[in-house]
């Protein structure tokens, strides 16, 4: 019993991160089908929207709900002025060359982080409705903070999905990914689809930062955990965003597991383990499918 | 008859080398024209440059009136000038009523998209027993008709097709033809046809140009071309037998 109720809460606290890390990745994806730019600020745009909602709740009092809305929005803003300023000039550059860019982005956003007063670089933390608060079931405990996660992160998902699947700008994005010239012939403006495309990508990250805060910190360096979130775009085949959900999962649940079984130190290779294994069998990812295009 | 797309002096160019060289030409409303060329000649460089895929470096383009050489080609979309482009470009991730669904992305009207997708299925009736497949997975013909249907749903005015018959059967090429002329009667629209396919496009223009290495060399009536010696030899295949009764390889077309 005790064996169980240990593992029940070491998966529920897996999926928790794992949709957190499953959202980073979707923003990747996102911006790879769309731009074919991998963006390594995308951790960095997780941070600023956990540093944006911590001053927000403890700064200015925003009640939580409150506060995650306004930093989707404000994320939403700072991804298109991100697209807008720096990026669409590259438009055409060489991928590699916008992918170096997004990296200076990272440290640009990293430098003036620690620059804002009451930001900087010590670490704070803040607290939601959820913190603290437990269900029992029997032997069994569950804090409310990991379910709000997993309810929050898939409420959000499924409304990303939803747009994609049946909205006409969305229609108009998954086009544009699959083959831009024929979208310039329907007068989709390619460049309002990038633009939100970093807009909904920039959001996404901003939701991670709030998400993973209140279960680890606020912190400059936070961030890293966009590297995590590379493994699970590459799971799920990088090009598909129900795959990203479902690799972030997997390697949420993997660490979460390894944490708890293994030996210190491989909750932090277990992630790279499972990705290596899948990619020797599965060389295309798990949802990934060959580019067909018919003759 | 009034002048719909009157084009003065275009010159396009990719990097340094110049496809167009300085092309003039007008199209009367409600017309089916075609543009006759050989590979390179620059005629799908044309399409693009009035879609504004390209721009041009010199010249104008003037569209119901309008100067439409600066515009971005959402707002020439929105004027109502559709182009099919060469290859056959559909969507492929997105279902058949999807794809349709893009070519009606700048209107706003239900009721009016609703109908035109009727009228599509009225002119594909393939296309609707398949609403729901990828047009990915569709053979060649049938995405030929999806990217016709799709650009019919913007409902154009001007409505420019580059070499629908480009890889289809014979049979194929004349139901999509039927179709090409089908569009011009009965919803007045007019039609710009890129072709190699000289026969089929001379079959259904009234006016044709010959392009040859980005300048217009003929601009005429189709039956004019039709009658015309380097035409018929050149472009529709008919050998015209010397005094000795043999082929003459080395013939010199007049208007070079």
């Amino acid at each position: 019993m005790q064996f169980f109720n240990e593992f029940t809460q070491t998966i529920i606290n897996g999926v928790a991160i794992g949709c957190i890390y499953g959202m980073v990745a979707l923003g990747f994806v996102l911006i790879y089908k769309s731009t074919e730019v991998i963006n390594f600020a995308q951790g960095e745009l997780l941070m600023l929207g956990a540093f944006i909602a911590y001053s927000l709740i403890t700064m200015l009092h925003f009640p939580y709900w409150l506060a995650l809305i306004t930093t989707i929005l404000a994320m939403g803003i700072v991804g298109a002025l991100l697209e807008r300023v720096v990026l669409r000039p590259l438009v055409g550059e060489p991928a590699y060359a916008i992918v170096i860019v997004t990296i200076g982005i990272s440290y640009f956003i990293k430098s003036v982080v620690s620059m804002i007063p009451g930001w900087g670089t010590d670490t704070y933390g803040f607290k939601t409705p959820f913190t603290d608060k437990y269900v029992r079931s029997g032997e069994l405990v569950v804090s409310w903070e990991y379910i709000s996660i997993i309810a929050i992160a898939l409420l959000l998902i499924a409304a990303v999905f939803l747009f994609f699947r049946y909205s006409r700008m969305g229609t108009a994005m998954r086009a544009t990914s699959q083959n831009q010239l024929a979208a310039v012939y329907m007068g989709i403006s390619v460049t309002r689809v990038f633009s939100l495309t970093w807009t909904i990508a920039a959001a996404l990250g901003g939701i991670g930062g709030i998400l993973l805060a209140p279960i680890t910190f606020v912190h400059m360096n936070m961030g890293f955990i966009g590297l995590k979130a590379v493994p699970a775009a590459v799971l799920g085949g990088f090009t598909s965003p129900p795959g990203a959900i479902v690799g972030g999962l997997i390697i949420g649940i993997t660490e979460s597991l390894a944490g708890v079984y293994l030996p210190d130190g491989w909750k932090d290779i277990a992630a790279w383990i499972i990705l290596i294994g899948v990619l020797i069998i599965r060389p295309q990812g798990l949802f990934g499918i060959q580019e067909k295009k018919k003759v | 008859m009034s002048v719909m797309l009157k084009v003065r002096n275009i010159e396009t160019y990719y990097g340094p080398i110049m496809a167009i060289k300085g092309v003039s030409f007008d199209i009367e409303e409600g017309a089916v024209v075609t543009i006759l060329g050989a590979n390179g000649a620059g005629k799908t460089t044309i399409l693009k440059t009035l879609s504004a895929i390209m721009d041009p470096q010199k010249g104008t383009i003037e569209f119901m009136g309008k100067r439409i050489d600066s515009l971005p080609p959402e707002k020439i979309v929105a004027m109502g000038v559709s182009q099919v482009p060469e290859g056959r470009e559909v969507f492929h991730d997105l279902t058949v009523k999807e794809n349709l669904l893009m070519g009606a992305y700048l209107r706003n009207d239900r009721a009016g998209i609703k109908r035109d997708m009727d009228m599509v299925y009225d002119y594909f009736p393939i296309l609707k027993d398949r609403i729901a497949q990828l047009a990915g997975d569709m053979s060649g013909g049938q995405q030929q008709m999806v990217v016709i249907g799709r650009a019919l749903m913007a409902r154009p005015k001007l409505l420019m097709l580059d070499e629908p018959s480009l890889g289809l059967s014979p049979l194929l090429v004349k139901e999509i033809y039927g179709i090409i002329e089908r569009i011009n009667k009965e919803h007045k629209t007019t039609i710009l046809l890129v072709e190699q396919n000289a026969p089929m496009a001379l079959s259904i223009a009234s006016h044709g140009f010959v392009l040859e290495l980005g300048r217009i060399v003929m601009d005429d009536t189709c039956q004019a071309l039709m009658a015309n010696e380097d035409v018929q030899e050149f472009y529709l295949g008919i050998k015209e037998d010397s005094v000795r009764g043999t082929k003459r390889w080395k013939r010199k077309k007049k208007w070079r």
